[in-house]
């Protein structure tokens, strides 16, 4: 099984120690990693601010980096959601058809893919779990609150196989934190506003770390929490999955 | 509604001046999304009711124009006078004839959103009939001057204390009083003598039924049956999109529609107007209004499977926090921005963008109407069509050419990171509108890719 490793343009530029524990994760659960190195940005950000007619040399891009991959994985559902649905291509769309069938989110490839059961991580921490919007209604990572179905969650069945993690418990488990892209310049008031209320949800239940998926939603929600000289540190999964000893 | 030059933003950052307002804004329809959650639980077989609803809307809007002339024939046959308008004008110059045909001055008139889109009060109303709003809300929005700022809820953003302030003003109520249970009595003795005094009603229609030619009407106060049963004029204005072939497709739309706007698990009432009562005349206006252009667009035709619950915006974080007013369009939140670029695409450029796509509307809606993908799709529309904000347009094509060449973005991240470590200022300013309540990330020593060359040499 040979992985590419997508790394979206933000956490590339600021948050790296994402990047490398969703690498380090995935070796140490034996599989064969290639990041290439000539990887820009999926587009989305063009595409959900309706410019999706730019995004070609993003998409061309991102089909000579992974097209000869098995599976493409990325720490950010959101993206990866974006290359699922909106990748195209002018002149190769037998490639972007494939490149968008195996591309996964870290957390759905770690549990439908590789089924892991056990980790040897551990976490002695009260942790909050954000449902990123992407992750949990596109990619289905986890079930929603407006369906009448099952409750299930991938990244939290991960999560409990972390020792000494506890996990909180949040008044409104699925609410959108705001980010949201450009919405989040856009709509200056509201973004913060509901990246404020998202954040209280989990302060006020304990959580001492907020965890995701999705690194975007975690950025914005750090942004409100250091503005507000709080103890509380957003923290990729992938860096608590693979979290040694703290 | 005149807002001037504001948009979504603009209007939200107004309404988000007051942040205990929006808290208390928030909270109220997070109660009703509640409600209509737990409503929605009790029905084991809500999933598949939904997709049948939605199967049965795709049937309706693949042969609408079938089930339009029979429904057309059978009203007639019941000696319903149709209608046809092909738009607001159209449709307000029909009602207004109708009435001084029969000399009317004065009107009562249940919830209709259809009239609302239409602006229908207004025209009336300049034509010297005086229109009164019957359902409570609406009476009071309509007494605070303003428009709805939900479908379903229309004064939902108003507090009982302004309520009772409007009430003191209008019906003279005593200052300072603000139960709801003296109030909503005060109301009910204001709008009784209009309903005994007034001659003709106008409805709104919930469902028009292909085989049968009758119209249902829901209300939960029963102003709509109050309203019809004692005038001599009953005219109701549907959307053309209301129709559903059969009675008994009625029971799958009466079981998600009043769980999906309150949590109840009906309407109070749901009343069948089938003909008019001896002495009585009953017209009904077909209104298309921009319908049939957005059945011909293929990405948005879904749209008009709407049965206007207002689920979508009990559930959409944007429209909890920002107030129906914000969206500037008769249908707020994210079916009406949706809806709205149909109508005037260049001044409902705004809304596709006022949302974070998060997709709870999607999930929520009864018919299963795609919305946040159809937001994704106008927003395409609207930049092709030229509606997009020039500074924006500019920013993307330099984004475009920084992310199409892994040089350029990786000299431009590593330029950027340096700017926010060494020179904060020129990010951290008052122009950049991440900072002004939110603090930028802390740019690391080095990039993921930087790191794994040095890291992993394959």
């Amino acid at each position: 099984m040979r992985v590419g490793l997508f790394i979206p343009c933000y956490i590339d530029q600021f948050y790296p120690n994402a990047a490398i524990a969703t690498l380090k994760l995935l070796q140490k659960l034996g599989v064969k990693v290639s990041y290439p190195i000539h990887q820009t940005c999926c587009g989305q950000p063009m595409a959900n601010s309706g410019f999706e007619h730019l995004t070609t040399g993003c998409n061309d891009l991102f089909i000579k980096n992974f097209a000869e991959f098995d599976y493409i994985v990325s720490p950010s559902g959101s993206c990866v959601l974006h290359v699922k649905e909106h990748l195209h291509s002018h002149e190769e769309e037998e490639k972007a058809v494939s490149v968008r069938k195996k591309v996964y989110e870290l957390t759905e490839f770690l549990t439908d893919i590789l089924k892991v059961e056990q980790l040897t991580a551990r976490f002695p921490h009260k942790v909050g779990v954000h449902q990123s919007c992407h992750g949990q209604r596109g990619l289905k990572m986890s079930q929603m609150t407006e369906l009448v179905a099952a409750p299930f969650s991938k990244p939290m069945q991960l999560l409990q196989m972390v020792q000494d993690l506890e996990l909180v418990e949040l008044s409104r488990p699925d609410e959108c934190c705001g980010f949201g892209g450009t919405f989040c310049v856009a709509e200056e008031a509201i973004s913060v506003k509901m990246g404020k209320d998202r954040v209280a949800d989990h302060v006020s239940h304990g959580a001492q770390y907020i965890t995701a998926a999705d690194m975007s939603c975690l950025m914005h929600m750090e942004g409100i929490l250091r503005r507000q000289n709080s103890q509380v540190k957003v923290l990729h999964i992938a860096e608590i999955l693979n979290a040694e000893e703290v | 509604m005149n807002t001037g030059t504001k948009d979504h933003a603009g209007l939200a950052d107004i309404f988000n001046e007051d942040e205990a307002r929006v808290d208390w804004h928030d909270e109220t329809l997070w109660f009703v999304r509640a409600k209509r959650d737990k409503a929605a639980h009790t029905l084991p077989e809500w999933e598949a009711l939904r997709e049948n609803a939605s199967q049965i809307k795709d049937n309706v809007l693949s042969n609408l124009h079938d089930y339009l002339l029979q429904f057309e024939a059978k009203a007639q046959q019941n000696g319903i006078t149709v209608h046809w308008a092909a738009d607001a004008e159209e449709h307000n110059q029909i009602v207004h004839s109708i009435l001084k045909a029969k000399g009317v001055t004065r009107i009562v008139k249940s919830k209709s959103m259809l009239t609302e889109e239409c602006h229908l009060n207004e025209h009336l109303q300049k034509s010297g009939i005086e229109v009164i709003d019957t359902d409570l809300g609406e009476r009071i929005v309509q007494l605070a001057e303003e428009p709805p700022s939900h479908i379903v809820l229309p004064c939902i953003h108003k507090k009982k204390e302004e309520i009772g302030e409007l009430f003191h003003e209008h019906l003279g109520t005593p200052k300072g009083e603000s139960d709801p249970q003296f109030l909503t009595a005060a109301a009910r003795v204001h709008l009784r003598e209009k309903f005994l005094t007034r001659k003709a009603a106008i409805t709104g229609v919930n469902f028009a039924i292909a085989e049968t030619g009758e119209f249902v009407v829901c209300t939960n106060e029963g102003n709509a049956d109050m309203g019809a049963h004692l005038s001599e004029v009953h005219i109701a204005c549907m959307g053309i999109e209301k129709i559903i072939p059969k009675r008994k497709h009625l029971s799958v739309f009466l079981r998600l529609l009043a769980r999906s706007a309150t949590g109840q698990p009906i309407t109070t009432y749901s009343s069948h107007f089938n003909k008019p009562r001896a002495g009585q005349e009953m017209h009904l206006v077909l209104v298309d209004n921009g319908r049939t252009k957005q059945l011909g667009r293929a990405d948005f035709r879904n749209s008009l499977k709407c049965i206007r619950c207002g689920a979508c915006m009990n559930t959409c974080p944007v429209y909890r926090r920002s107030g129906g007013h914000s969206y500037h369009t008769a249908i707020a939140g994210p079916i009406g921005s949706i809806l709205a670029p149909n109508l005037d695409m260049k001044e409902y450029a705004d809304l596709p963008f006022a949302s974070t796509l998060c997709g709870s509307c999607t999930n929520v809606c009864p018919v299963k109407i795609n919305i946040h993908e159809q937001l994704y799709k106008w927003r395409q529309v609207i930049v092709k069509e030229g509606y997009a904000d020039t500074k924006k347009a500019v920013a993307m094509k330099a984004m475009d050419f920084t992310l199409s060449s892994p040089f350029v973005y990786k000299t431009a991240g590593k330029a950027g990171r340096w700017v926010m470590k060494n020179i904060p200022f020129l990010v951290n300013n008052k122009l950049n509108a991440w900072y002004k309540q939110r603090d930028m990330p802390e740019p690391p020593k080095q990039s993921f890719s930087e790191w794994y060359k040095k890291n992993n040499n394959e």
